[in-house]
């Protein structure tokens, strides 16, 4: 039987009928079939006989045009799919990376720009690296370089907020680079990877002049927000609103369908940079979120590290235990900042004894920085500063838009 | 009667919902809801990418193609999952139990191992753009030998408000799909086996009852014409009529066929503008229109207006086609002057279509784009006319006529439900899947053991009051008695208007308990049976309808009540025993049996004529 193929035509004994199926795959040791009516059944090796090869048909091609009168864009994939087809005959689901192939299954983009594709990775986002970030974000400069006017970078969600803040340190651009996955796969006829890719290329033509997350704003198919990439996060597992900018507004809006995209007042507009690239990150960091009763231990299997970001309580805490063995870390010129699993609100440690004890190790108040997003700058930082008390200094300075130096009143 | 030689062929698929504690593919409980309960609102685009469309003709390709808004409706009792918001959980197993049995009971054989597949759908019943189903067993019989060729578990569409808005209360309720190879030859038959399903259905004791809870489809050829597939009959007595319509649909198409064969029709492809023609027409509908184009149909005069099923005519099949494009219908010159056309305007009409006399001209009023869109389908629909039958999917109509829904569908476009692992069936698990008694067994059971005739004994097994019905005779209820008050007593009193729904289970058996030791006459049960359906306690109901009555006390009402006539009782002698019982069971007021004060007052009368 091993000499049986996904897609071979076999002949299959179901309910004592002989009955022609294709052979889909192995299934717990069950032989998948896909029978005349479509449907898929997992039946013993046994009861299966292959029959032949079946002719392939090749999937029929439609002729995209480009319409070079409008802007160039550029979509480089990492794994998030923006558009899959299906082969109905082996119910496989493969991702399309050509342009012809999105704008076939995309054909509202082919009136927002002209495309040019690039595919630098094929994972999930679970699986994704430091290394691939300067990867894409040296793609990304390559793409501006040649001219285009935005770049769109699909991505798979779990860790979109990641490589996204990460290019936010290492580049500075001049036109807008938009991050932009699917929360549901794009094969089903329901996903937002549509409305998601449409409207990211709405903001990649529109003003801004910043990386950003462009994701549903809401369940209903009506509008996009628009994140900055370094106060993003994904809130929720599965919804398709599941990104959410965490203390401040986010940067603007686009209506769906119209595409009206909506700008806030104080986003970074198109042209307010050059393009520049400095893509050193320092990978000997961690990202430690505290909980009560955690032993000191922990923190022992952490030396050699450069960088350490820790999720502390509340106004940004970990227990007295923790004192000496930070102490050490610090002293062996690991960088320590401290951040809150609050997400929302600011780090003080001058309230409390604790953290006036941890200020006094040489602990850095990480602000009102997303834990994440601390880590992915603390990389940059320490990569690309001469000293570490310039590290220190640029870990309490507001880069990229990642801290806010005024907690004004969210309404 | 249709004759014997037409070659009718005609398979079933029937639809039926499971009524298990939770969905098919989340922990919502399958309750239906008033949709004004609505608890939120969200709106989605469904859409098929190209790969997805395959060889899907033009029509569905252009209907397709546009991006379709839909609104949902969320309640208390529906999740993520149902928003398609959240992965389904595993496949429900209880749901899953009962359809092996069923399965079983039809004598099919299950696949060793269940993968749910994703069909599309995109309509907007399912927030997914897909229905998940799970072929579970195959190869059943049916008792006249005909074939079950599938049996699946699917999960239920969503209910459609009104037209785009959906309600998500039904969508993943458990759903049975029972489908039979095309082994039926006359509508009697179609509706036996259909009605023999049900039954097969229903002796599970766990689907769900009620209008909408089991639907049929039926597959429909005869010779010469072509397979249609007819959705949502949902009255068994209307299947025989609906067949038999559908028969005549056909003949008269191929009749059709041959008269304009005879004439030599065609089909002028490209319509034209005669929106100036009715620029000062009365007619309202061509009045407001932007755009009236008009399609000619050489040969086709007389054919149109031709009545293929009550109440439908070609130039009905027409304007379904039309109306796929977002026009309201179409006129032709069939049943023209009429609808505030003027005969000057039809003489018009065809002089600028250069129709002759035997011709047909079909107008259509619309904006620009939809006109053109609906003339296209005119003359598709039309080149079928000069083919025969086409193969379609058909929705029924009240009465048993049909009405075109959509091209049959071709390859099943199906995919593998990636979100849901599969489920292996053991043998072990098959051979302790217990077959249910079917209800016309159960009904002979209930003739031989409790002596019911064999009407009330039918009536009993088919009724969704079977459970409480073996409730009752389990706690001692003579079988008659619980028979007939279940049956008779309780369907008497919905029809005076009382809501017998809301007596509880334990209640009634209460009530009927009373009768059975004699602490309340048979006679009380509507009175106290709609106290109860008015929110009664038990206890208070029986105490102020059926108050205590010592025997003792009985003979004492008797002998005052005939005391007080004695000159009556002596005029009439025995025959005053009739006007005497009513007097006497007013008083007793429904606590002591009929028969019980018949013997006492007969015994009293007998005593004062004695004296």
């Amino acid at each position: 039987m091993s000499s049986i193929e996904s897609g071979d035509l076999v002949s299959c004994r179901l309910a004592g009928v002989e009955r022609k199926a294709t052979y889909i795959t192995s299934r717990d040791s069950y032989a998948v079939v896909k029978l005349g009516s479509g449907y898929n059944v997992g039946v013993p090796f046994e009861w299966i006989s292959r029959i032949g090869a079946q002719e392939i048909p090749a999937p029929a091609q439609i002729l995209v045009s480009q319409d070079d009168s409008l802007p160039p864009l550029s979509i480089i994939s990492t794994g998030g799919t923006i558009a899959s087809r299906i082969d109905y005959r082996t119910g496989a689901v493969t991702s399309q990376f050509r342009a012809e192939d999105i704008l076939t299954a995309i054909p509202r983009l082919g009136g927002i720009a002209r495309f040019r594709t690039l595919q630098i990775s094929s994972i999930l986002s679970e699986n994704m690296t430091p290394a691939i970030w300067q990867q894409l974000a040296r793609a990304v400069y390559d793409e501006v370089a040649a001219g285009v006017h935005g770049v769109i970078v699909t991505h798979g969600t779990d860790t979109i907020s990641y490589t996204a803040a990460a290019l936010s340190f290492m580049l500075t651009t001049p036109v807008p680079v938009i991050f932009v996955g699917s929360q549901r796969s794009a094969d089903r006829p329901s996903s937002d990877n549509m409305i998601n890719a449409v409207c990211s290329a709405a903001v990649a033509t529109s003003p801004l002049g910043e990386v950003a997350v462009v994701m549903h704003a809401t369940s209903s198919d009506n509008s996009c927000a628009i994140h900055r990439a370094t106060r993003v996060r994904k809130m929720h597992t599965s919804r398709r609103d599941a990104f959410a900018s965490i203390g401040n507004r986010s940067l603007g809006h686009v209506a769906y369908p119209s595409l009206a995209v909506t700008l806030g007042v104080d986003v970074v507009h198109r042209g307010s940079h050059a393009l520049s690239l400095r893509d050193g990150l320092e990978e000997r960091c961690a990202l430690v979120q505290f909980a009560p009763g955690m032993s000191p231990s922990v923190l022992e299997g952490l030396s050699g590290l450069k960088g350490l970001v820790i999720a502390g309580t509340g106004l940004g805490h970990v227990s007295s235990a923790w004192i000496p063995a930070l102490k050490d870390l610090v002293a062996a010129g690991c960088t320590v900042v401290m951040t809150s699993q609050c997400l929302n609100g600011r780090v003080c440690d001058r309230v409390y004894d604790t953290g006036r004890d941890l200020l006094d190790i040489g602990v850095i108040e990480g602000e009102d920085m997303l834990p994440e997003v601390a880590l992915v700058k603390l990389m940059w930082v320490l990569a690309n500063t001469a000293s570490l008390d310039e590290a220190a200094l640029l870990m309490r300075e507001d880069l990229r838009g990642e801290i806010a130096m005024r907690s004004a009143h969210a309404t | 009667m249709l004759p014997d030689d037409i070659g009718l062929l005609a398979g079933i698929e029937i639809h039926q919902q499971i009524d298990s504690r939770r969905k098919l593919f989340c922990n919502c409980p399958t309750a239906m809801r008033v949709t004004s309960e609505h608890t939120g609102e969200f709106s989605r685009y469904l859409r098929a990418t190209v790969s997805e469309m395959g060889e899907i003709d033009e029509a569905a390709r252009e209907e397709m193609r546009d991006e379709r808004l839909f609104t949902y409706y969320s309640y208390d009792t529906t999740c993520l999952v149902e928003e398609d918001d959240e992965p389904p959980t595993t496949l429900n197993e209880e749901a899953l139990g009962i359809c092996l049995q069923i399965a079983k009971t039809c004598l099919m054989t299950p696949v060793p191992q269940v993968h749910v597949m994703r069909k599309l759908v995109i309509d907007g019943s399912n927030t997914s753009g897909f229905q998940r189903t799970a072929l579970v067993a195959t190869d059943g019989t049916l008792p006249g030998g005909g074939l079950i060729e599938t049996i699946c578990l699917e999960e239920e569409a969503a209910q459609r408000v009104s037209d785009a808005i959906f309600s998500l209360d039904r969508l993943g309720i458990p759903l049975v799909e029972i489908t039979t190879s095309p082994c039926m030859h006359s509508p009697r038959e179609v509706r036996d086996v259909a009605e023999y399903l049900g039954m097969v259905l229903r002796s599970t004791g766990r689907v769900k009852r009620g209008l909408g809870t089991i639907r049929q489809d039926v597959n429909i050829s005869i010779s010469g014409g072509a397979r249609v597939e007819i959705k949502g009959v949902q009255e068994l007595d209307l299947i025989e009529e609906m067949v038999e319509r559908e028969v005549t649909r056909q003949r008269t198409l191929l009749e059709i066929r041959e008269e304009l064969h005879r004439r030599d029709a065609k089909i002028c492809e490209d319509a034209i503008d005669v929106s100036t023609l009715f620029a000062g027409t009365s007619s309202g509908i061509l009045k407001n229109a932007s755009c009236v184009l008009a399609v000619l149909l050489p040969g086709f005069g007389g054919m149109v207006g031709r009545e293929i099923q009550p109440g439908r005519r070609l130039g009905s099949e027409i304007s379904d086609y039309a109306k796929k494009c977002g026009v309201g219908g179409i006129f032709h010159t069939d049943e023209l002057p009429a609808y505030g056309v003027t005969p000057d305007e039809v003489a018009a009409l065809k002089e600028a279509a250069k129709a002759r006399e035997d011709d047909c001209v079909i107008i259509i009023a619309a904006d620009r784009q939809r006109a053109a869109c609906a003339a296209r389908q005119v003359t598709r629909r039309a080149r079928y006319a000069l083919l025969g039958v086409p193969e379609e999917t058909r929705k029924m109509l009240e009465g048993g006529s049909t009405a075109y829904m959509r091209p049959l569908p071709g390859a099943a476009r199906m995919y593998p439900e990636t979100d849901i692992l599969p489920v292996s069936i053991s043998d072990a698990r098959w051979e302790s899947t217990v077959v249910p008694p079917l209800l016309t067994e159960r009904a002979k059971v209930f003739t031989e053991r409790y002596g019911l005739d064999e009407g009330l004994a039918r009536q009993v097994a088919f009724s969704d009051r079977l459970p409480l019905f073996e409730e009752a005779v389990a706690a001692g209820i003579r079988p008659a008695l619980a028979a007939r008050t279940l049956l008779a007593t309780l369907r008497e009193l919905s029809r005076d208007n009382v809501p017998v729904d809301r007596i509880q289970d334990s209640s009634l058996i209460g009530a009927l308990l009373a009768v059975e030791q004699g602490q309340a006459a048979k006679e009380a049960l509507p009175d106290i049976l709609s106290a109860l359906a008015g929110g009664e306690e038990i206890s208070t109901a029986l105490g102020r309808l059926a108050p205590q009555v010592a025997t003792a006390d009985l003979d004492d009402i008797v002998a005052r009540i005939v005391g007080e006539r004695k000159a009556f009782v002596r005029e009439r002698g025995m025959a005053a025993l009739g006007p005497l019982m009513g007097i006497v069971m007013k008083e007793v007021r429904g606590s002591v049996d009929g028969q019980v004060v018949s013997k006492a007052l007969k015994d009293a009368i007998s005593r004062e004529l004695s004296v």
